[in-house]
């Protein structure tokens, strides 16, 4: 059977069941697409050991049993982030060059555990710091997609390899992490679907810190269904990560029953920003009525301080990053710098982050101590929390009104060209505006592809939903999903 | 607020991240620019608004205070960049 690398995740769990093919046919289609898509510098860790060993496990357990687990036997691809026992886990990030964890991070595990096949480890921006996959100690990840100008574009960052390699159907889905927009922007710009679950619906345990009150872990995945099985594989409590929510996992595919009728989205004025593209506009309009003929009640609604939510989540994610990265000291893993006679420890620190950390690290860590400093902490750091409370007030407000979900573009453009946009850091930032607003606030917020822009690159919508309902969530997006019919994929050229 | 190179050099300092002095008026001039864009949320009433401290409102789960790990030497050390007899080696730090 040929293009097994191609199915859903949903098709292959059932193929898997019905015994048309194995895991191992499923790995080894994927290996093989894997090997030839060099060009696209997705994968910057091959493990086909690794995979072939769990397929035959899988393949074993789904012998044994009807029963077994969705996620039984389908390849993934892993992002950098996420410390995988015995396997290169860096961040994407020179400094922790040559680090193989010696433990496995909870969401890793539990995919493992579900029979999870792992093909590798994915490009990504270094320490996630990034919206085009442009600062990555591995280079530059690429996009399947192109335009009629053939330029070389940018999947998104920071999970720029997860984007491509789903795209590019180098494995079925991959994990991904979402700290301002870091999923669901690059799954906007490669027409698939990302989604980042409620603040501690994933445990973060093992992943690989950049700003801990933002980060969430989520499935990249070709449709929603699949992000809703994937995402069950993914999550539960987790005694190690202490903000880890104890609440029940839900069956989020049962969740999808397509019926949205009487549902209420809101559509938010605020996100109507100056200078927005017509075709954003466009396909924001065009989602719009279509979950109006589904069924739903369409409402405009006001969230008052979105305008803050990018200033704001620069002042808190490089001061938490500073933080969290103040571990990489040269002392206990990754990278030491060679040191001159008579260098003592302070030297040893400044030179070994010098060297490890590149430029758009070093930024944000030094922003991030400048706002935590003596005399600054509370004209900055202080004051961006409060903000950041005022934006979670703005959520709570509507969500209390009535509202089910809110509908906004994913990005504020479609993919742009590698290397377009290095000389401004704000200019870079500005991807995430309409993606920022859900990690401050702590909601889950997914990106479905809705259509094409006149160049035929992928455009996204995303959906914001309550706190803890991914699944009335999914439901919607699915609504949303069927609706648009996206069905494009990008010509194989790599 | 402007930061000039002297405050570049003391930023970088306090990271303890080595910077080339020819670079710090480059570097500077990025502080502002990040800087000048965070400045907007000083438009922002936040008369008595607490700031954030929590994503989702929950107390913080706790376990008992018990020995759950250890014996663990050989995997702690297994990526240090420099370990001894058991320990991390690290340049001299008391003269």
């Amino acid at each position: 059977m040929s293009d097994l690398n191609k199915l859903t995740i949903a098709a292959a769990r059932d193929g898997l069941r019905k015994g048309d093919f194995t895991a191992t046919d499923l790995t080894e289609a994927c290996l093989s697409a894997i090997e030839v898509a060099g060009a696209l510098n997705a994968f910057v860790h091959h493990t086909p050991e690794v995979a072939r060993t769990q397929a035959a496990a899988a393949d074993e357990r789904l012998k044994g049993s009807e029963e077994a687990p969705a996620m039984c036997g389908i390849p993934l691809g892993i992002k950098d982030l996420f410390c995988t026992k015995g396997v290169p886990s860096q961040a994407a990030s020179a400094i922790l060059d040559g680090f193989r964890p010696e433990y496995e991070s909870t969401v890793s595990q539990n995919l493992f555990d579900a029979g999870a096949v792992m093909l590798g480890k994915l490009n990504m921006d270094e320490f996630a710091m990034g919206s085009s996959n442009e600062t990555s100690t591995y280079g530059n990840a690429v996009n399947p997609w192109k335009a009629d100008d053939g330029a070389q574009r940018t999947p998104g960052g920071s999970s720029g390899g997860s984007a491509a390699a789903v795209a590019a159907d180098l494995c079925l889905a991959a994990t991904g992490t979402d700290t301002g927009g870091s999923i669901r922007q690059p799954a906007a710009f490669t027409g698939i679907t990302g989604l980042k679950p409620t603040y501690g619906r994933c445990s973060r345990w093992g992943i690989v810190a950049f700003a801990s009150s933002l980060d969430q872990a989520g499935p990249m995945t070709r449709d929603v269904r699949d992000a809703a099985i994937m995402l069950g594989a993914m999550c539960g409590h987790d005694p190690k990560d202490s903000t880890s929510a104890d609440l029940p996992v839900p069956d989020f595919e049962a969740a999808l029953t397509g019926d949205i009728r009487g549902k209420t989205i809101g559509i938010p004025r605020e996100y109507r920003i100056d200078g927005m593209p017509d075709e954003i506009a466009k396909v924001w309009e065009d989602g719009t009525a279509m979950l109006k003929d589904a069924g739903a009640k369409i409402v405009d609604i006001s969230l008052p301080h979105t305008k803050y939510a990018l200033p704001a989540y620069y002042v808190i994610a490089p001061a938490e990053a500073s933080s969290n990265l103040a571990r990489y000291d040269g002392v206990r893993f990754g990278h030491r710098a060679k040191l001159a006679p008579g260098d003592g420890i302070t030297e040893m620190y400044e030179k070994t982050r010098a060297e490890g950390f590149g430029a758009e690290v070093k930024r944000r860590v030094m922003v991030g101590t400048y706002v935590l400093s003596a005399g600054f902490y509370d004209a900055y750091y202080n004051r961006a929390r409060k903000v950041r409370a005022l934006i979670k007030r703005d959520f709570e407000t509507v969500f209390t009104d009535g509202v089910d979900a809110i509908l906004t573009p994913a990005t504020p453009s479609a993919a742009f060209p590698l290397g377009m946009k290095h000389d401004d850091p704000v200019q870079m930032y500005l991807n995430d505006v309409f993606t920022v607003t859900v990690n401050l606030a702590g909601l889950p917020g997914i990106a479905v592809p809705t259509g094409l822009d006149g160049q035929g690159l992928p455009l996204g919508l995303q959906l914001i939903g309550r706190p803890w309902e991914e699944g009335d969530l999914l439901n919607t997006a699915w609504s949303l999903e069927r609706a648009a019919g996206f069905v494009a994929k990008p010509a194989k050229w790599w | 607020m402007s930061i000039d190179t002297e405050t570049a050099a003391k930023v970088a300092k306090l990271a303890r991240i080595k910077v080339d002095p020819a670079e710090l008026p480059a570097l500077a001039e990025e502080f502002n620019t990040i800087l000048g864009f965070i400045e907007q949320l000083n438009e922002v009433d936040v008369t008595g608004i607490e700031p954030m401290t929590s994503v989702t409102p929950q107390r913080l789960k706790r376990r008992d205070d018990v020995v759950t790990d250890g014996d663990q030497q050989a995997a702690v050390l297994s990526n240090a960049p420099d370990a001894r007899e058991g320990f991390f080696a690290v340049p001299k730090v008391v003269e």
